[in-house]
């Protein structure tokens, strides 16, 4: 009963998304109160059916109710109750119900925090989120309902993807769609304000926070997803440029570019149309992100079934939003009132090269990705792009981003001095790579090159430091004074100096752990020793140990230092009895910022095993610099100007007050 | 400098950081895209040793064979031609005699012999990498859902499982 209700209230969502599409786009043409003023109600409605239909889900699963087949080719009475929760979107019908319940959140968020609008922008807003909302509403529906019943009910479901039993998942996709979702409000603004023909700095102020938000969970759901990837498969890679990575990556990076947009925008009056070009291009890359994933068209441990109606029924969705959202730029945006120019050597111009930068290497990115399946496509033939090419494309081109970032914030507003940055900078430039050069002796090997690179993740950290070292002016008031200053300083301040500080950390994790990083095959008896990254690794044996859902044969390793045993750790292969599946586990063992990484390959004739150790130094501050990126952006969130939104009458002196205040 | 030219050197910096990009692009791809073979192609198309190539097909029953260390050999066949294949490290978990497979490496200049470094991995157990399981259905040689189960898997506890209920499997 519960599951029909579940399923009713999908219908009913649907029926509700439908009218929230119309009515309050014709009430704002029309200046009708009342039928826009249906918008915000709507939309929470909206949020509450599908709310209830995701509850009546989860309910499903945690009751193990293999009635519904969704739940069957998913689920096993045996599995933890945790995997039970997170298994509802484990699968490619939950993943879609998790994907429109975030849509709806949002929604249903700028129904609440929307107040401060004017009437037929939130109107407008909010029926563009209708418009996005029916359209996956009737994909579920028509093409992947997850409320299907079976019958007769089976007595044992098949179980979850093994490697998709782990907190990983709990996490990973609802911080992921948070991020990739949380843009279609950007896109619904755009959209909006396209309609509307009118566009202000006010549009920026209000679609910031979005951008913000959206930015903040996304940098946590590909790190988390990252972690995961890393520690769940066993290979010890941390990113593989597997098209499944691109399609969220992308997302990132063009949000990125984005929220700096709108900040030219949001100060300057600048940049308008190209802002708005770039909100509809990040959620466009949302949706193909959905496609790629959800489609089929890739093999990935994220696609969960191949069904060829649902990969059309996807298309036909991005050609209608993306094609129909472009339609309407160029249709609208020559109406848009073109913003203020300003001298190239500024920070707008600095946030210029900012998202030149950002949009060149989404597209080279885009490009790796989208390749291999166009040429398939147009010739039969087939190629892969890996990750040789990434590197080479996308790692050039970010170098240069990655000098210029501490220089943003340094340079004024309208007419920057760039010789005064340079002078300002180049002693903390000198730490930079003063520090490069110490780590890179302190580590002892790799090529010489890395230094730069090392540098370059020091040069992001302290370049941050150093903007916030000028905005005290501690060089001259002193220290206490300088203090002071610093906590007078919006908090918006304090979030990018955050941001690009985590953005040093992740690029110094990167290089150090691919420079310094080793990695060992060997095969080991029982007994036997390995040194690996300063540590000398003993194996004591396999082990048989019996799971909830699976058996399991652990393998034991000593590890000691200066012959000091200082830890041990386990390393498995696991059998998940279910599904016949084998997996991998990994051991890990964290000493500081560095790991050891041990893998279990196949056992040898004669009692020995294959064993993979890679010693990975410094390799958490690849995510520990993602988490101080999510940090920033929550700081910058948490920004009065932000929280309490200026009203369009009052945008005037506001502002003035604000740029007072820089 | 006037405001026109200085306008047009912000543009010419720009357009010449896409040109670079452009350009970097063209490279990459002409450096680094792997094709796609499978044995029976390797007949007809002329490979020079060293030169990267995606090889996929099957992995023949009876041919898996641990070398030295971790060096794995096998053969991967598709039914016409086969290859042997050497690996040195770790295979993925549901490496299988019997499963498709896709293997990235080069042909040994001395031995003639495929070097793969890499060995394609995938995370489920019906698992038939896309590029194999396109040509061998082509040529009959596999079928989706049902043949991987049938002719491939030792795990064959679940097969009646899958194939009885409503043929979730083959979906």
């Amino acid at each position: 009963m519960i599951i029909e209700i579940g399923h009713y209230a999908l219908v009913l969502a649907l029926a509700t998304a439908l009218i929230l599409s119309v009515l309050p786009v014709i009430g704002a043409r029309r200046g009708d109160a009342a039928m826009m003023a249906l918008a915000p109600t709507g939309s929470l409605v909206l949020f509450a059916l599908v709310t209830l239909s995701f509850g009546a889900l989860t309910w499903a699963y945690v009751v193990s109710d293999f009635s519904v087949a969704n739940v069957w080719e998913n689920s096993h009475s045996l599995m933890p109750l945790i995997y039970k929760y997170s298994g509802v979107w484990g699968n490619h019908e939950g993943s879609m119900l998790l994907w429109l319940l975030i849509l709806v959140f949002f929604s249903a968020l700028v129904a609440v925090f929307g107040g401060n609008l004017p009437d037929t922008l939130r109107a407008n807003v909010l029926a563009v989120q209708a418009w996005i909302s029916t359209a996956f509403l009737l994909f579920i529906l028509l093409t992947s309902n997850p409320f299907l019943r079976l019958d007769p009910a089976p007595a044992e479901g098949q179980d979850l993807n093994p490697v998709l039993q782990d907190f990983g998942l709990a996490v990973h996709p609802p911080l992921l769609y948070l991020g990739y979702v949380g843009f279609s409000v950007c896109f619904s603004f755009a959209v909006a304000a396209l309609i509307e023909g009118r566009i202000d700095a006010a549009w920026a102020r209000w679609v910031r926070p979005w951008t913000l938000a959206a930015w903040t969970f996304l940098t946590a759901g590909i790190a988390m997803g990252s972690y995961w990837a890393y520690y769940e498969l066993g290979w010890g890679g941390w990113w593989f440029w597997d098209p499944v990575e691109n399609a969220s990556f992308m997302p990132w990076l063009a949000g990125t570019a984005l929220l700096h947009s709108a900040l030219v925008m949001e100060k300057r009056e600048a940049l308008k149309i190209w802002t708005v070009l770039l909100a509809i291009m990040t959620f466009s890359l949302s949706l193909l992100g959905t496609f790629l994933v959800r489609s089929g068209v890739l093999t990935s441990v994220h696609s969960f079934a191949t069904d060829p109606t649902r990969g059309i029924f996807i298309l036909c969705i991005l050609a209608i939003f993306i094609g129909g959202a472009f339609v309407l730029f160029a249709w609208r945006a020559p109406m848009l009132k073109a913003g203020g120019i300003f001298a190239p050597i500024s920070r707008e111009g600095a946030l210029v090269l900012n998202n030149l930068i950002l949009t060149v290497a989404t597209a080279t990115v885009l490009t790796g990705t989208l390749y291999p399946l166009i040429l398939e496509t147009l010739t039969g033939e087939k190629i892969s792009v890996g990750a040789p090419f990434f590197n080479m494309t996308f790692g050039l081109l970010m170098l240069p981003l990655l000098v210029a970032v501490p220089f943003g914030p340094v340079l004024a507003w309208k007419r920057g001095d760039l010789l005064g940055a340079l002078q300002r900078l180049w002693v903390f430039a000198g730490l930079s790579l003063f520090a490069g050069l110490a780590f890179f002796y302190i580590q002892n090997g790799g090529p010489v090159l890395a230094i730069f690179g090392l540098a370059l993740g020091f040069w992001g950290m302290i370049g941050a430091l150093a903007d916030l070292w000028y905005r005290g002016n501690f060089a001259k008031v002193g220290f206490s004074v300088g203090v002071k200053r610093l906590i007078g300083l919006p908090r918006s301040v304090f979030g990018t100096a955050i941001a690009h500080f985590g953005l040093g950390v992740t690029v110094l994790g990167i290089f150090a752990a691919t420079t310094f990083g080793t990695e060992t095959v060997v095969e080991m008896k029982q007994g036997a020793s390995v040194d690996v990254g300063g540590y000398s690794l003993t194996y004591d044996g396999l082990r048989d140990a019996v799971g909830p859902n699976y058996t399991e044969s652990r393998g034991h390793f000593a590890v000691s230092r200066g012959g000091v045993e200082v830890a041990d750790v386990w390393s498995s292969k696991r059998l998940y009895t279910a599904r016949r599946m084998p997996t991998t586990e990994a051991g890990i063992l964290t000493f500081g910022l560095s790991q050891l990484y041990v893998s279990l390959g196949d056992a040898m004739e004669g009692g020995g095993m294959v064993v993979r150790i890679w010693w990975k130094p410094f390799i958490l501050c690849i995510w520990g610099g993602a988490l101080v990126m999510m940090a920033g952006g929550f700081v910058s969130l948490s920004d009065r100007r932000l929280r309490v939104g200026a009203p369009s009458r009052k945008a005037k002196p506001v502002k003035a007050r604000l740029e007072a205040a820089e | 400098m006037t405001r026109k030219q200085k306008r047009l050197a912000v543009i010419a910096g720009g357009m010449s950081f896409i040109l670079v990009a452009v350009l970097l692009v063209m490279f990459a791809f002409s450096q680094s895209v792997a094709y796609f073979f499978m044995p029976a192609d390797l007949a007809k198309a002329d490979i020079k040793p060293g030169t990267r190539i995606r090889l996929g097909g099957l992995v023949a029953e009876g041919s898996v064979k641990r070398g030295q260390g971790s060096t794995v050999s096998f053969t991967v066949t598709d039914g016409t031609g086969n290859v042997p294949v050497t690996y040195s490290g770790i295979l993925p978990d549901l490496f299988r005699e019997g499963q498709g497979v896709v293997t990235e490496g080069a042909f040994d200049a001395a031995s003639h012999g495929f070097v793969a470094d890499s060995v394609l991995a995938k995370h489920d157990e019906n698992y038939m990498p896309k590029e194999v399981a396109d040509r061998l259905k082509k040529e009959g040689v596999w079928e989706d859902g049902k043949g991987s189960k049938g002719q491939a898997n030792q795990g064959q506890a679940n097969q009646g499982q899958n194939t009885g209920a409503k043929g979730t499997a083959t979906r």
